[in-house]
């Protein structure tokens, strides 16, 4: 077996050393009626590296995939082009098979690298600071409701209907087994958002106010009002960004007044992956620093006086806290966070900028060669690199068809939302610069003919 | 503090020390010291061409952004260079030997970073249609069966995506189960000698937590553990093999024991690799259990994540647990069981844990890794990784105290305690000790039942050869923590740092960069 260097006269002079007669000794603890007296049943035994590669050949060649494919699905995982540097850089050895860096002395290029990462995500949201990362958008969404709840000793979180569903969701797990109260709503295909349902909803119970900023469904707003509003009432306002490339031409949320904006990292340097792993950011006030979930880096000298990095702060977390910590997360996602945070070095401002125009500039075109046709509605004002459409029948078997065509033509609401008729017509595109103006108009040719 | 240069490092800093002559640079040779992004980029730099944007007319409100964001950027060769340089600070499996106890830190085999990259599963969105991914949702089904013919379960959590998040899974089955039969019950039994996620976790669902003593072997007290059981424990949280490195015996009779009583039993499955292909824990009574990918099937640790932590359910629990999970068709196509189908499908679930369908280019890995060991490779697996802890057991049992020594073999991991040290010597100086002999230090300080805790895991990707060296060279720290030598009480001496300030750190947490006049304005 070739990731095994032991040999067979190794096992034997090691059990001489141990003093045990075979292995067999060394599972005697094992109840006799639970040991298995040889290779499981109904399983296949070893096979070879050209073997296992072939097997996920033909499996991969089943799927269809984004780069061959007219392709417009985003509703929080977008897809970007992810430079070649990165992926060869998060492969490097030494950061791909390191721990995490609890030996900071060895450590320090993990450590340095979420020093950094902290920075940019805190200066991308318009935090002060930044931990260094979560699971991903969605958990670090419910970590957020659970720090609110903590800092203002309340349980009652407002959600805006613009927020993704199955963040909802999650949020909905979650609060039936620590008592939480989520007031949620249902989206509308309309050009705004529920923003007076939230203003309304905010009173001296309220934990917080969770909005996403761009919407589920696309949308844009200022969320000044309903920080002022949270603000008055001693709640906090949260905002959630599932598309960061979209703070590179829009304000900032933390320039408005949220007090903790967490958000899905995926987009830069992750890539689709089918779904995971992804990159939680989660940033807040330093004022609440000490309440925050995750792990955190910060910046020390070492005996000699040079400059290093260590995670701190650690008496918030389960290791040391156990039952009383902040969260029960024991990890971060440090290769995603990495090549997020190299992809985020490559681009700099001037590239995250230039990137953000051209995303907003083709999904602009998109939207306007799409809601040229006949029946077809585009729903937003405003909008970034996704909008929705309302289309003349039933969104979810028009996503199918056009993927009979070859052409995967964004997430229909049915998806989304089922059984809620109101939304079933709706249509989410997302336009990133992967798409040509090529595929828009395949795209259009196709949804004309499937509308027909 | 006083500025850094241009290339990063402090100018005052190339006192000599006592690892060589000063440099001008602060570099040693191959040993390079590296600025951060943000003193060496600047806003106006990118490594990134892009295409010129359409001239349209902006939709984004009035929201458009205008204040500067403060990224620095770099160009290309600056970016590789950057981090190329930032790697060779770290440790990694790569460069040596990685002993730390339950962190199971085994070789990655680079054909899983290939198959996780074939574009069919790492281009592919989670939410198009399932008639255009039914090689991905393949890959998640068969690591499904495998998982579950590994433990001898009934089902599986696909979802969890680190092993926390996992536990937090088994825990809120277990709390929806109870509560579907009407007996919601509060309090969770945890033994002392348990990960810090596992009492986190029962509190985060709402439990009340109480610890289970353990006896003077190292395993749960049954007796103890029976007399604590009643109508108001939900459940227990039992770590097998446990965090001492011994098997628990009683197992089984545990199991028994809290079924009488109405409660579930969660396994805290960090250790599987200890007995993967050996012991199916469903033939222990468990209920359920996660399985943290990135120690037993071997996808790579990051430098801190991404993990994976599928759950293994039995038959009373599998009900309940989360959606979306795959299905397979008996004309072998998969569809996948999300909100719309769940209440038809899998009416009690407790809901959704995470956005998608959990960490996908981790199964890609770990299904790589278990095609490539097999059924029979698997069972090689667990008796290579327990024979190297025994192994090391008892190549060190006379220099360290291994308070456990007597309880029978160790499975994957050896316990010793810090006893006979010399005055003011401790686990940390024989930890940092190591570091100078060129490997990662063992876990220190835990499990917290063994005074100055060292719980050394080898693993099976480790040659008799490392072992020997590895045990040569703990042999020789070890000495030197008895003989009180005071080079170790300041090691490391030859690392990239030395002993970093973590109460400074703590005290006045500096958690982003700062330009230095705001830096000092701040203070």
């Amino acid at each position: 077996m070739r990731y095994l260097p032991l040999t067979p006269s190794d096992r034997q002079a090691m059990l001489g050393v141990i003093g045990a007669k075979s292995i067999d000794d060394l599972f005697a603890d094992v109840p006799a009626e639970a040991r298995l007296d040889g290779p499981i049943h109904g399983l296949p035994n070893h096979a070879s590296e050209m073997a296992v590669e072939r097997h996920f050949s033909n499996l991969a060649r089943q799927n269809m995939t984004a780069s061959h494919t007219p392709f417009f699905l985003g509703a929080g995982a977008y897809k970007h082009h992810v430079p070649a540097s990165v992926d060869h850089i998060i492969q490097r050895g030494e950061f791909l098979t390191a721990y995490t860096p609890y030996q900071p002395e060895i450590a320090q290029g993990t450590l340095q690298m979420l020093f950094e990462f902290q920075t940019q995500v805190a200066r991308l949201f318009g935090c002060d600071v930044a931990n260094a990362s979560m699971y991903d958008g969605s958990t670090a969404c419910w970590e957020a409701i659970g720090m609110a709840g903590r800092i203002t000793k309340r349980s009652k979180a407002v959600l805006s209907s613009g927020l993704h569903p199955h963040y909802v969701s999650v949020a909905k797990t979650m609060a039936q087994y620590t008592g939480d109260t989520l007031d949620t709503a249902l989206p509308a295909l309309s050009p705004v958002t529920d923003s007076a349902r939230l203003l309304d909803a905010i009173d001296g119970e309220t934990s917080c106010v969770v909005v996403q900023y761009p919407d589920i469904l696309g949308r844009i707003e200022d969320l000044s009002a309903i920080a002022a509003k949270a603000h008055e009432h001693g709640a906090l306002l949260i905002a959630v960004v599932t598309e960061p490339v979209a703070l590179g031409a829009i304000k900032a949320p933390g320039e408005m007044g949220a007090d903790i904006v967490v958000g899905e990292g995926q987009s830069l340097g992750v890539g689709l992956q089918f779904g995971g792993p992804y990159v939680g950011l989660f940033a807040c006030k330093e004022k609440f620093v000490r309440q925050m979930p995750g792990r955190l880096c910060g910046e020390t000298v070492d005996a000699e006086g040079k400059r290093g990095f260590v995670l701190t702060l650690s008496t918030r977390e389960q290791h040391i806290r156990r039952e009383k910590a902040t969260s029960n997360i024991c990890t971060n996602s440090g290769l995603c966070a990495l090549a997020f945070s190299i992809h985020l070095t490559l681009l700099g401002e001037k590239g995250l900028r230039g990137l953000a125009e051209l995303n907003h500039g083709l999904a602009v075109q998109a939207a306007d060669r799409l809601s040229q046709i006949a029946g077809v509605e585009l729903v937003n004002d405003t909008f970034f690199n996704e909008f929705t459409l309302k289309l003349p029948k039933e969104a979810r078997p028009v996503v199918r068809a056009l993927a009979d065509r070859k052409v995967l033509g964004g997430v229909s609401l049915g998806r989304l939302y089922p059984d809620v008729d109101a939304l079933a017509n709706g249509l989410l595109v997302a336009v990133t610069e992967a798409a040509t103006m090529e595929d828009v108009e395949t795209f259009a040719t196709a949804l004309q003919e499937v509308l027909a | 503090m006083s500025t850094i240069n241009q290339s990063g490092w402090k100018p005052e800093m190339g006192s000599a020390g006592e690892t060589g002559p000063a440099t001008y640079t602060g570099n040693k040779a191959l040993m390079l010291e590296e600025a951060l992004i943000f003193e060496i980029g600047t806003t106006g730099t990118t490594g990134v061409d892009l295409a010129d944007a359409p001239k349209v007319t902006p939709r984004l409100g009035n929201l458009a952004r205008h204040r500067d964001i403060g990224l620095p950027g770099l160009s290309e060769p600056e970016t590789v260079r950057h981090y190329t340089r930032l790697s060779r600070q770290n440790y990694a499996i790569d460069l040596g030997f990685f002993p730390l106890g339950s962190c199971t830190m085994k070789h990655n085999p680079r054909l899983n970073e290939k198959v996780a990259r074939m574009e069919g599963f790492a281009d592919v969105h989670p939410l198009q249609p399932v008639e255009t991914v039914q090689g991905a949702l393949a890959v998640i089904n068969e690591l499904a069966v495998w998982l579950i013919k590994l433990t001898g379960m009934h089902g599986v959590a696909m979802t969890p995506k680190a092993g926390a998040h996992g536990e937090l899974c088994g825990i809120l089955a277990i709390k929806a189960a109870l509560e579907a039969r009407g007996d919601p019950r509060s309090v969770i039994l945890v033994p002392e000698s348990a990960h810090g996620t596992n009492p986190a976790t029962a509190a985060f669902a709402g439990y009340a937590v109480e610890n289970i003593p353990a006896t003077s072997e190292g395993r749960v007290d049954l007796a103890a553990l029976k007399a604590r059981l009643g109508p108001d424990v939900a459940g227990v949280m039992i770590t097998n093999p446990n965090t001492c490195g011994l098997f628990e015996r009683d197992m089984k009779a545990i199991s028994d024991a809290v079924h009488a009583a109405g409660g579930y039993v969660y396994c805290d499955g960090a250790n599987f690799n200890a007995i993967v292909g050996r012991v199916r824990p469903g033939d222990l009574g468990i209920d359920a259990m996660h399985i943290n990918l990135h120690k037993t099937f071997s996808t790579p640790h990051g430098g801190g994540g991404p993990g994976s932590g599928p759950v293994v359910l039995s038959e009373a629990l599998s009900p309940f647990g989360p959606i979306p999970f795959t299905e397979r068709h008996a004309d072998g196509r998969y569809t996948l069981v999300e909100e719309e189908t769940a209440s038809a499908r899998h009416p009690h679930s407790f809901g959704r844990m995470t956005a998608f369908h959990g960490q996908m280019g981790m199964f890609t890995r770990a299904l790589s890794y278990i095609m490539s060991h097999g059924a029979d490779g698997l069972r090689q697996v667990a008796e290579d990784a327990v024979l190297n802890a025994n192994y090391i057991l008892r190549s060190l049992e006379d220099v360290l105290d291994a308070p456990f020594a007597h309880s029978g073999p160790c499975m994957h991991e050896a316990l010793f305690s810090d006893n006979g040290l010399a005055d003011g010597f401790s686990t940390l100086d024989i930890a940092k000790g190591l570091i100078d002999e060129g490997y990662h230090p063992m876990t220190v300080y835990f499990p917290l039942v063994v005074h100055g805790a060292m719980l050394i895991e080898p693993t099976e990707t480790e040659s008799k050869v490392t072992l020997d060296q590895f045990i040569g060279a703990m042999r020789s720290v070890v000495q030197r923590a008895k003989a009180g030598d005071p080079m170790l009480k300041s090691a490391p001496h030859h690392a990239p740092r030395r002993r970093l300030d973590e109460t400074q750190a703590a005290r006045k947490p500096a958690l982003v960069w700062r330009e230095p006049e705001q830096a000092v304005a701040a203070e």
